[in-house]
């Protein structure tokens, strides 16, 4: 058996650490009961609040101009859904001849077409082309500080 | 009772193709550890290339026209989870049986082929990965099942082997025996000679007459095929009951500090699985290898077992061990090609039985030894593998993995997720 010098060590859980905020916050005095006590909800967690099917979200990160009306800008991180039925209007990750791109998904005369947010980019017409809806963006992440986040 | 086993298709080169789907109907195919040979094929790649050829077998002109990658089991890892935990969503009972497998049971409104193709789509949509399932009374038969599933292409990866149906003696004729879950090699041989070559003949064998000759688990195969379910997981697959890590050097060395920091290495990762598993080894083999291909008098392919004072998973005493036993086998007149371990006699950990004498006093220590071991397991797990490590590691070592080829680990690294130009 090897003797380690740390007196004891704990985990830390990541469940824990990192993205969760206290719902309330309250200095409690020793030997009183908190008031605030029966309104504890526990933390809000910002992963559950925006993923609601974990097993089917993937995230991918966009650079350049061509959503920005949609507001996805450069080096935004997209929270895509995979188990959603993709909409009209609903911005898509696409696979077209087997390039992913971001667009919006959009029907004119019932022939669905995907659509940038830019005008500089022409619409992408489906037909003719090897086309498959890989995702749904549910979220658009823009970060201001720490844009490698 | 009804059993189904979802199979996903090509499993590795099918999470590739989900970030890539440039490779989708191309050849693809994924290499082992170290980049040596093939472990995993696209249905296009296996017209061209044998399972488990080496890399370097392989044409230039082939090369060429095909797709070879380092295998990136982070990213295969996590998309197997992704999977089995959509499957729970739609069946109650799962028990996932390999990195790609799972066995489901079926209550009554979830029998039918429809349901199952309806789960196949959504585990398509919601992952990007293809499977199959294979359906019928037992667990011998829903592997059939499955295997049929996938060979025949108008079953649409799903089908269901009915005992009773017409056609069950047929199916049963043409398949051989080496399809059947358990049957392996040596067995398979042994079978042939006693002029046993189809499912349909092992079925009619005397179940009783080959406990005999044979063993129970085959004897259950019997009465799986007649659609007796009477196999469990655990009959063919516990915990692995061993763990090995090998690896050659890139040039054959007689330098005991080398040879001493991979058995440190491979020792480490092998502790590591042997955590992940939740089990505890008794002893460790030490093996060293010379170069098989040079002079026959410079031969030198010794290993030694030596077991621990108490069965552990701890790293630090584990590797005491091990180097232990290198030391005890280790010539410096013999250049080595390759070094490894492997971890013996593995149990799951609550069945530790601990020493009468010292229990009392180490019961702490213990405690205190598994927290450390799950501390750094974290950490590696959270910054990278071998972010801590036991004792000196000489950057780009000879021996590290190389992994040339390898795609991003899209869902487990931030730095590494998809990136799209748009």
């Amino acid at each position: 058996m090897v003797e380690t010098e740390a007196a004891s060590i704990h985990l830390v859980h990541p469940d824990t650490y990192g993205y969760c905020l206290p719902h309330i916050e309250m200095l409690v005095k020793a030997g009183f009961p908190s008031p605030a006590d029966d309104y504890l909800e526990g933390k809000l967690e910002l992963t559950k609040h925006l993923v609601d099917h974990p097993s089917a979200t993937y995230y991918i990160r966009v650079s350049g101009d061509s959503m920005i009306d949609y507001g996805i800008f450069d080096h935004d991180l997209l929270v895509v859904d995979r188990s959603l039925e993709p909409r009209q209007g609903d911005i898509v990750i696409a696979s077209v001849d087997g390039e992913l791109t971001c667009k919006a998904l959009a029907i004119k005369n019932n022939v669905p077409y995907l659509k940038s947010g830019n005008p500089s980019y022409p619409p992408i017409e489906i037909k003719n082309k090897e086309t498959m809806i890989w995702g749904v963006v549910i979220h658009a992440i823009h970060s201001f500080r720490n844009r490698n986040r | 009772m009804m059993i189904g086993l979802i199979d996903c298709n090509n499993f590795y080169v099918s999470c590739e193709r989900v970030f890539n789907p440039k490779l989708e109907n191309r050849p693809v195919g994924i290499l082992s550890n170290n980049d040596g040979c093939i472990i995993a094929r696209s249905n296009e790649l296996k017209p061209f290339v044998p399972m488990g050829m080496p890399a370097f077998k392989i044409s230039p002109d082939l090369q060429k026209k095909i797709t070879l990658l380092s295998s990136n089991y982070e990213l295969y890892g996590d998309m197997s989870q992704r999977v089995f935990k959509t499957i729970q969503n739609y069946f109650h009972h799962v028990e996932p049986y390999s990195i790609d497998e799972a066995f489901i049971h079926l209550n009554e409104d979830q029998k039918t082929v429809g349901y199952c193709r309806n789960v196949q789509k959504i585990i398509k949509r919601n992952t990007g990965i293809p499977v199959s399932i294979g359906l019928s009374s037992t667990r011998t038969l829903a592997k059939i099942a499955n295997h049929i599933a996938k060979k025949n292409k108008k079953h649409e990866n799903t089908f269901c082997l009915d005992i009773h149906g017409p056609d069950f003696q047929h199916i049963l004729e043409n398949l051989p025996i080496s399809e059947i879950w358990g049957i392996g090699r040596r067995l398979n041989a042994k079978l042939i000679t006693m002029g046993i070559e189809n499912a349909w003949q092992l079925k009619n064998c005397n179940p009783k007459f080959i406990e005999q000759h044979f063993s129970i688990v085959l004897e259950r195969t019997i009465l799986e095929l007649r659609g007796i379910s009477c196999i469990k997981l655990t009959d063919f697959y516990t915990s692995k009951k061993n763990i090995v890590a090998s690896r050659s050097f890139g040039q054959s060395t007689n330098n005991l500090f080398n040879i001493e920091e991979a058995i440190r290495f491979h020792t480490f990762r092998a502790t590591e699985k042997l955590r992940k598993q939740q089990s505890i080894a008794h002893a460790i083999l030490v093996f060293l290898r010379t170069n098989r291909f040079h002079d026959r008098a410079l031969q030198h392919n010794p290993s030694l077992a030596i077991s621990m004072s108490y069965p552990t998973d701890d790293s630090r005493e584990i590797i005491k061990t091990a180097q232990k036993g290198l030391h005890n086998i280790f010539r410096a007149e013999y250049h080595y090609h390759k070094a490894g371990i492997m971890l013996l006699d593995i149990i799951h950990k609550n069945q530790r039985q601990l020493d009468f004498f010292t229990y009392t006093q180490n019961n702490q220590l213990i405690k205190r030894n598994d927290n450390l071991m799950q501390v750094i397991d974290r950490i590696n797990q959270k910054m990278g593998s071998y972010t801590i490590f036991i004792g000196g590691q000489t950057k780009k070592a000879k021996w590290h993995l190389r992994r040339e080829q390898l795609s991003q680990r899209y869902t487990t690294r931030w730095e590494e997720i998809l990136k799209l130009r748009i």
